[in-house]
C-alpha cells in the first residue's frame, strides 16, 4: 500500500448525494481477476453516453476540473462491497475522497488501498463544493498527520477524524496482514480455548 | 448492565484488542464467490501466504452463472474465465466449492443456511455486502472487501472496531398481502439509506418473532440497504427447527448442547442501544421503489413524494417517472423473481398462490430465478413449476442472475423491471435499466397485469401461502 502523509491539489466536485459503489464500478466491469485497469471505467456509465463518447457535462471530463481529490454529496460509497470501487477510484488517480458522510465497507475498502476518506461537515462540504465548482484553481491541502483539510487562500479549514490505528496504517504503508499474522499464536490460543 | 445480542456474540469472538484501536474478532465462517476472490488469492499467492483454516471456508458460484443451458460451457469469456479460476483456488487451496451444477449449488446467502452452514451465534463474513442475510439466525454477519477477504484467508480473523448497536421494533399484526420484503422496504423509506451506518441493527417485536426463517433472511438481507454492516434476529424455536436437520448443522446429543447455548443469545431485558426506532405493523403496506435507491420507496397506493433536492431530482429523471404521480397502471415489460433478497422456497409459494389460474400478460417478459439447486428441486417436487408454465412464466436456473446482471440476464435499457431484488440503483439490471423493487406478490400481480396493480384493493380475499 502507498504511504499517505500530505496531498496539495485541486479538487473535483461531484455534488451528488448517495453515489453507490454501483455507479463507482458498474457490475460488468467485476470480471477481471486482478486489480489492474479498473481507473479506465470508473463512473462509467456517467461519464459515457449511450454511443460511448463522453459526456462533456460530467464534471470529470470538464475540463475546468483537475486534481487528485473528489469531494462528492453525503453518503458516498453506498450499496456493493465491491472493492473494485476503491481500486477504480485510485486506478484514476483519486488519493483523496471529501464528503459529509461515508458508507462503512466502502471506507474500509478505501483505507485499505491507501485512499483517504475525508468526512467534513455538511457545512464545510457546501462551502468546499461551491469554492471549487466557482474557482477550480483552489488548492486544498489534506494533512494526514495533523487531521486537517485547508482551502488555500483563505481561512477555511477543518479537522477530521480517523482511526489512530488506520492513521499510523496509511502514513507508514502497512496493511492489517502483516499485523493479524504477527498475532497467530494468539489467534491459535483462542481456538484451543473455545 | 445487560447485554444486546450483538455484544454476546462479538464478546465471545474476540480475540485481542490493539491499544487505542480496533479488536481481533475471530471468524467462524467464511463463504467465498467467483467475484471478489481472486485478488484476495492472488495476494496472498503473492505473498506466500498460506490459507490458514480451509476447512472453515466454503465457496459457491454465483454471480456470473447462466441461468440456461448450466450443462453447457459459458459462451461469455471472461464469466468462465472467472468461475475457473474460483475451481483453481480452491481445488490448490483445499477449500470445499459448490460449483456450477453441483446439487449444493446456488447463491451464497441461499445455499449456505439451507445446507446448516449457518448457524446462531456465528460470525461470518462473505465478500458480499448481503452477507448481512444470516444475521436472520442470531449471527454477526456482515460484507467485507476483497482487502478483508485475504486477511481472513491468512488469518481467520479481521481487525475491526466494535460498531454502535441500533435496535428496530416492529409491533402488531401485519395485514394479509404484506411480506416480509414489505417490512424492509418500508423501515428503509422511513430511515433513510445511511440510518444505519456504523451501526450493527437488531430486528424486534411480534412481526419478527412471528415471521418465518425465510422471511427474516429476506429482512436481515436489506440492513445493508440503510446502511448498517448487518441486521440480527434473535434465535428461537423457529431458529432450531429451521437448522434441525440440515447437511452440516451439529445432530444428536451436539445440537442439543447448541441449543442450550443458543438460547442464551437473545439481548437482556436490560441492555440499553445507542439508538431505537419503533413502528406498528398496522401502517405497513405493500411497497414499491419508485427511485434509484432502496430508501426511495412509497406505499402502492401512494403517490411519489415532492422534493426540490438535485439528487432527488436526477433520480426522478433517470426513472422518467413525475413527482406527485402515482405508479399504479404503469405498464411494465419486465419482472424478476430471483436474488438473495427473495429467491426462496417461500417466495415461489406466495408468487404460484396468486399465479394459479392465472395468465402472464403478453407484454411481459417474468423471469423466475430460484436462489439455490435446491429451491429449484423443491420447486419442481412442489408442483409450482406446473403452475408456471401453465401461466406463461419462465423458470429458469439458480443463481444471481438479473439481480446484477452479471451473466446474460439484463434488462433493456430504459425499460422497467418490477424485481423482488435489493437494489434500484441506477444501471444496476443492466444499462440503463429502471428498477422498481417490491415484494413477490407485488411482482407476480405485476406480471398477471402487465402493469402495476394496487393488490391492497384485494388484500382481504388473497390467498397466500
Amino acid at each position: 500500500m502507498e504511504k499517505f502523509t500530505t496531498l496539495t491539489s485541486r479538487a473535483i466536485p461531484l455534488a451528488i448525494e448517495n453515489v453507490d459503489t454501483d455507479q463507482i464500478i458498474p457490475a460488468r466491469f467485476l470480471k477481471a481477476t486482478d486489480k489492474q485497469g479498473f481507473g479506465d471505467n470508473v463512473f462509467r456509465d456517467w461519464r459515457f453516453n449511450e454511443a460511448g463518447e463522453l459526456n462533456i457535462d460530467f464534471n470529470l471530463n470538464n475540463q475546468k476540473y483537475s486534481g487528485s481529490i473528489l469531494v462528492a454529496g453525503d453518503n458516498f460509497g453506498c450499496g456493493s462491497s465491491r472493492e473494485h470501487a476503491a481500486w477504480a477510484l485510485v486506478g484514476y488517480g483519486f488519493k483523496v475522497i471529501v464528503s459529509s458522510f461515508f458508507a462503512d465497507i466502502f471506507k474500509g475498502n478505501a483505507l485499505n488501498n491507501g485512499l483517504l476518506p475525508v468526512q467534513v461537515s455538511e457545512v464545510f462540504l457546501k462551502t468546499l463544493l461551491d469554492t471549487v465548482t466557482n474557482n477550480p484553481e483552489t488548492q486544498i491541502e489534506v494533512n494526514l498527520e495533523a487531521q486537517t483539510i485547508v482551502i488555500s487562500d483563505s481561512n477555511i479549514s477543518e479537522s477530521f477524524e480517523i482511526d489512530a490505528y488506520k492513521k499510523t496504517c496509511m502514513i507508514n504503508g502497512y496493511d492489517d496482514i502483516d499485523y493479524l499474522l504477527s498475532k497467530k499464536e494468539q489467534i491459535e490460543a483462542f481456538e484451543m480455548s473455545r | 448492565m445487560g447485554k444486546t445480542l450483538f455484544d454476546k456474540v462479538w464478546d465471545a469472538h474476540v480475540v485481542d484488542s490493539v491499544q487505542n484501536g480496533p479488536q481481533i474478532l475471530y471468524i467462524d465462517k467464511h463463504l467465498i464467490h467467483e467475484v471478489t476472490s481472486p485478488q484476495a488469492f492472488n495476494e496472498l499467492e503473492a505473498r506466500g501466504i498460506p490459507v490458514f483454516r480451509p476447512n472453515q471456508i466454503v465457496a459457491t458460484a454465483d454471480h456470473n452463472t447462466p441461468t440456461l443451458n448450466q450443462d453447457l460451457p459459458i459462451k461469455d469469456e471472461l464469466s468462465r474465465k472467472q468461475l475457473e479460476q474460483l475451481s483453481e483456488n480452491c481445488n490448490k487451496n483445499d477449500i470445499t466449492l459448490y460449483e456450477l451444477g453441483h446439487k449444493y449449488n446456488g447463491i451464497v446467502h441461499v445455499m449456505a443456511p439451507e445446507l446448516g452452514i449457518t448457524q446462531p451465534g456465528m460470525t461470518m463474513v462473505c465478500g458480499d455486502s448481503h452477507t448481512s442475510t444470516h444475521g436472520a439466525f442470531g449471527t454477526i454477519a456482515f460484507g467485507i472487501g476483497t482487502s478483508q477477504v485475504a486477511q481472513v484467508f491468512a488469518s481467520q480473523c479481521l481487525l475491526l472496531s466494535k460498531p454502535k448497536s441500533l435496535r428496530v421494533t416492529v409491533n402488531g399484526k401485519l395485514k394479509n398481502g404484506v411480506l416480509p420484503k414489505d417490512v424492509i422496504l418500508y423501515i428503509i423509506s422511513k430511515l433513510g439509506t445511511n440510518s444505519g451506518t456504523g451501526y450493527f441493527c437488531e430486528y424486534a417485536g411480534d412481526v419478527f418473532e412471528n415471521m418465518s426463517m425465510e422471511g427474516r433472511m429476506t429482512v436481515c438481507n436489506m440492513s445493508i440497504e440503510m446502511g448498517a454492516r448487518g441486521g440480527m434476529i434473535a434465535p428461537d424455536e423457529t431458529t432450531f427447527e429451521y437448522v434441525k436437520g440440515r447437511e452440516f448443522a451439529p445432530k444428536g446429543q451436539a445440537f442439543d448442547k447448541k441449543i442450550a447455548y443458543w438460547k442464551t443469545l437473545p439481548t437482556d431485558a436490560d441492555a440499553v442501544f445507542d439508538k431505537e426506532y419503533y413502528f406498528d405493523a398496522a401502517d405497513i403496506e405493500p411497497m414499491v421503489t419508485y427511485g434509484t435507491n432502496p430508501g426511495m420507496g412509497i406505499k402502492i397506493s401512494e403517490t411519489i413524494p415532492v422534493d426540490n433536492n438535485a439528487s432527488f431530482k436526477k433520480s426522478l429523471e433517470y426513472m422518467n417517472f413525475e413527482a406527485g404521480e402515482s405508479l399504479i397502471n404503469k405498464p411494465i415489460n419486465y419482472v424478476f423473481i430471483g436474488s438473495c433478497t427473495n429467491s426462496r422456497i417461500e417466495d415461489f409459494r406466495v408468487a404460484a398462490n396468486f399465479i394459479k389460474g392465472k395468465q402472464k400478460a403478453n407484454n411481459v417478459t417474468a423471469w423466475l430465478v430460484p436462489g439455490s439447486k435446491q429451491v429449484e428441486a423443491q420447486i419442481i417436487e412442489e408442483g409450482l413449476k406446473d403452475i408456471f408454465d401453465t401461466a406463461g412464466f419462465e423458470l429458469r436456473q439458480p443463481g444471481c442472475s438479473a439481480c446484477l446482471a452479471m451473466n446474460d440476464d439484463k434488462i433493456p435499457q430504459g425499460e422497467y423491471c418490477v424485481s423482488t431484488s435489493n437494489r434500484n440503483f441506477e444501471g444496476r439490471q443492466g444499462q440503463g435499466s429502471r428498477t422498481i423493487l417490491a415484494s413477490p406478490l407485488v411482482a407476480a400481480a405485476t406480471a398477471v397485469a402487465g402493469k402495476i396493480v394496487d393488490v391492497t384493493k384485494d388484500i382481504e380475499t388473497l390467498e397466500l401461502a
